[in-house]
């Protein structure tokens, strides 16, 4: 579904801030898969999904979703095929529009958008019925302006805009982090049922461990611009966070850096 | 005093669609627009010279705001694919929109006195109806002294504002006006829902300076010429509606926000006429009041709001302290 092949980006370069963000960097990912991302800052998480959703073009490699090579296509025709979900819970949403418009416009996702109402009756029901899902009571605040809502009710209906439409790809940026922990474990349930539901094809960046073992079925490391651990299926059933660590200083012969990473 | 009014209210009401073209641009797609100066020349012009030329006046206004939607269009893709920052974008094409209005015309000043207008057409079908006895005999009755010399203009006028609201309304509900309001809310988030924010935002200004076009090519109508310097402060007599509007009668919805833009804009002119009334003032200070209008409208609904606030948190000390009283 995804095919990532010898992708490189390097920022700067040329300058003493030179970064090699992505160093040859190969994925592929089958229809289905749930792959969650670690590593410290700087490893090039964000530049991985940037790739993926086009917000950066790769310096070379090339970018396959399902079978069209998309490397060079602009962010908002891929996002045609890429549902997204923002860490910040105000970026995936329009604060002064309301519910069902929000809704309406991620419904127009992978159509094209005509001058005709995008509210109608219909599809107003068809809204309905996915609020109801995330069990937040959202379905009966159809026309509340989405700024009023909290960061949670916000992040939950970010994440039912990126899905529902079913997307070849979903991209999780580190969905949880701004969200208090109750919050945010009603997003990772949220994330777990609704993956399962659409059997969405799914990359989800952590700086939470324990989260990165709990979803998914695959788990890649990542350090320095490169993909240094994958792990699939069973073997990833019985990692934890001690082995991953250990992973780490085996692959890397050093400590791991990241503080926010262990204590999560 | 009467006529003046009713001049007022009836010239508003035309600047009105200038203000729901400002309000487009500003509000919905959060660019401060320049264009405006430019763009609502424009409609003048083109209107007035195909009407001199032998146009019938209704496709001579259709022309000048095909002309303002273009000219939008263009600071639009300044904007979006030259990257220039919006305020910038709207400047090069309000000052390049002065040499083309100029090319436009022929020469600074076009008179339209002895030529058939959309208004003069509507006069004399009104005429015909003999509407305007029966409403002047009812001021007449309610005892005004003058009355207007036709009601035709003002009858006219609110039907053709009335539409563009409702087509304003319309538009801002379909896929693409979502997509447009959201491209002024949160770029990111639409673009990640696939749109394409560039060409919204050409869509957009292209739609705000057709609005802005039209209301020149009828103010040009109205006032029997147009002229090269007839835009100079457009923008903020705009502003000035919609934020006189939002401020007097709310911006809960879209519909209610675009019927108060047009109050706005009528406001605008009562208060400007009034103020020309002042024995001092002259009309070459009417961009200073309407200058002082704006900081006032922008001003006054914050100082009114922190008074209230001030108000209230002294009300709940008041309670809190009683009880307190009440308890010891």
């Amino acid at each position: 579904m995804l095919d990532l092949r010898d992708i490189s980006i390097t920022f700067n370069e040329n300058t003493p801030d030179e970064k090699k963000a992505l160093q040859q960097v190969n994925l592929t990912m089958e229809k289905g898969e749930f792959v969650t991302v670690i590593g410290s800052n700087g490893a090039g998480k964000s530049t991985l999904m940037n790739v993926i959703s086009g917000t950066l073009i790769p310096d070379v490699g090339f970018v396959h979703v399902g079978e069209k090579n998309v490397t060079s296509l602009p962010e908002y025709k891929r996002s045609k095929y890429i549902g997204r979900v923002f860490q910040d819970p105000m970026a995936g949403t329009a604060p002064t529009m309301t519910i069902e418009e929000n809704l309406a416009m991620a419904y127009a996702r992978d159509k094209k958008r005509k001058l005709r109402i995008g509210v109608t009756k219909k599809r107003k029901e068809l809204f309905q019925d996915y609020l109801k899902t995330l069990n937040l009571g959202l379905e009966d605040r159809l026309s509340a302006k989405v700024g009023l809502l909290s960061g949670g009710e916000r992040q939950a209906l970010s994440l039912l805009m990126a899905t529902f439409t079913e997307p070849n790809i979903l991209l999780l940026d580190e969905h949880t982090a701004a969200l208090d922990p109750s919050r945010a474990e009603l997003i990772k349930n949220l994330t777990k049922d609704v993956v399962d539901k659409f059997d969405l094809t799914t990359i989800m960046v952590t700086h939470n461990m324990q989260q990165a073992l709990d979803l998914g079925n695959r788990l890649i490391m990542m350090d320095k611009g490169q993909i240094i651990l994958d792990v699939k299926g069973e073997e990833k059933q019985k990692l934890t966070i001690e082995k991953l660590l250990h992973e780490f200083q085996r692959i890397r012969g050093q400590q791991f850096e990241n503080d926010r990473a262990i204590l999560g | 005093m009467f006529i003046s009014m009713f001049g007022a209210v009836e010239s508003g009401i035309i600047y009105a669609i200038m203000a729901l073209g400002v309000y487009l641009s500003f509000r919905i797609l959060d660019f401060p627009d320049l264009t405006v100066d430019g763009s609502f020349v424009t409609g003048g012009a083109v209107a007035a010279i195909s009407i001199i030329n032998g146009t019938d006046p209704v496709t001579a206004t259709i022309l000048g705001t095909i002309a303002g939607f273009v000219a939008g269009s263009i600071t639009g893709v300044l904007h979006t694919k030259g990257k220039i920052n919006p305020l910038l974008s709207g400047i090069i094409m309000m000052i390049a929109l002065y040499s083309i209005n100029l090319r436009i015309m022929g020469r600074p000043n076009l008179s339209l006195l002895n030529e058939s207008t959309l208004f003069t057409q509507v006069e004399g079908f009104w005429k015909g109806t003999g509407f305007d006895q029966a409403l002047n005999g009812m001021l007449k009755t309610l005892g005004s002294a003058q009355v207007p010399s036709t009601w035709a203009i003002l009858i006219f006028m609110i039907f053709v504002s009335i539409f563009i609201k409702l087509l304003t309304d319309y538009f801002l509900k379909t896929e693409v006006g979502l997509a447009i309001r959201a491209t002024g809310d949160n770029q990111k988030m639409i673009r990640s829902l696939s749109a394409n924010t560039d060409t919204l935002i050409i869509l957009g200004l292209g739609v705000s300076n057709a609005f802005v076009a039209l209301s020149g090519a009828l103010v040009a109508q109205y006032g029997g010429f147009a002229d090269v310097g007839l835009g100079i402060g457009m923008i903020i007599t705009g502003l000035a509606s919609v934020i006189i509007g939002e401020a007097l009668f709310g911006k809960r919805t879209i519909a209610i926000t675009t019927i108060a833009v047009i109050g706005g804009a009528i406001i605008y002119r009562i208060v400007v006429t009034l103020a020309l009334r002042v024995e001092f003032l002259e009309t070459g200070d009417m961009k200073l009041i309407t200058a002082l209008l704006v900081v006032a409208a922008l001003i006054t609904p914050k100082i009114i709001k922190s008074h209230k606030e001030k108000k209230r948190r002294q009300q709940k000390r008041k309670e809190l302290n009683s009880t307190v009283a009440e308890g010891g």
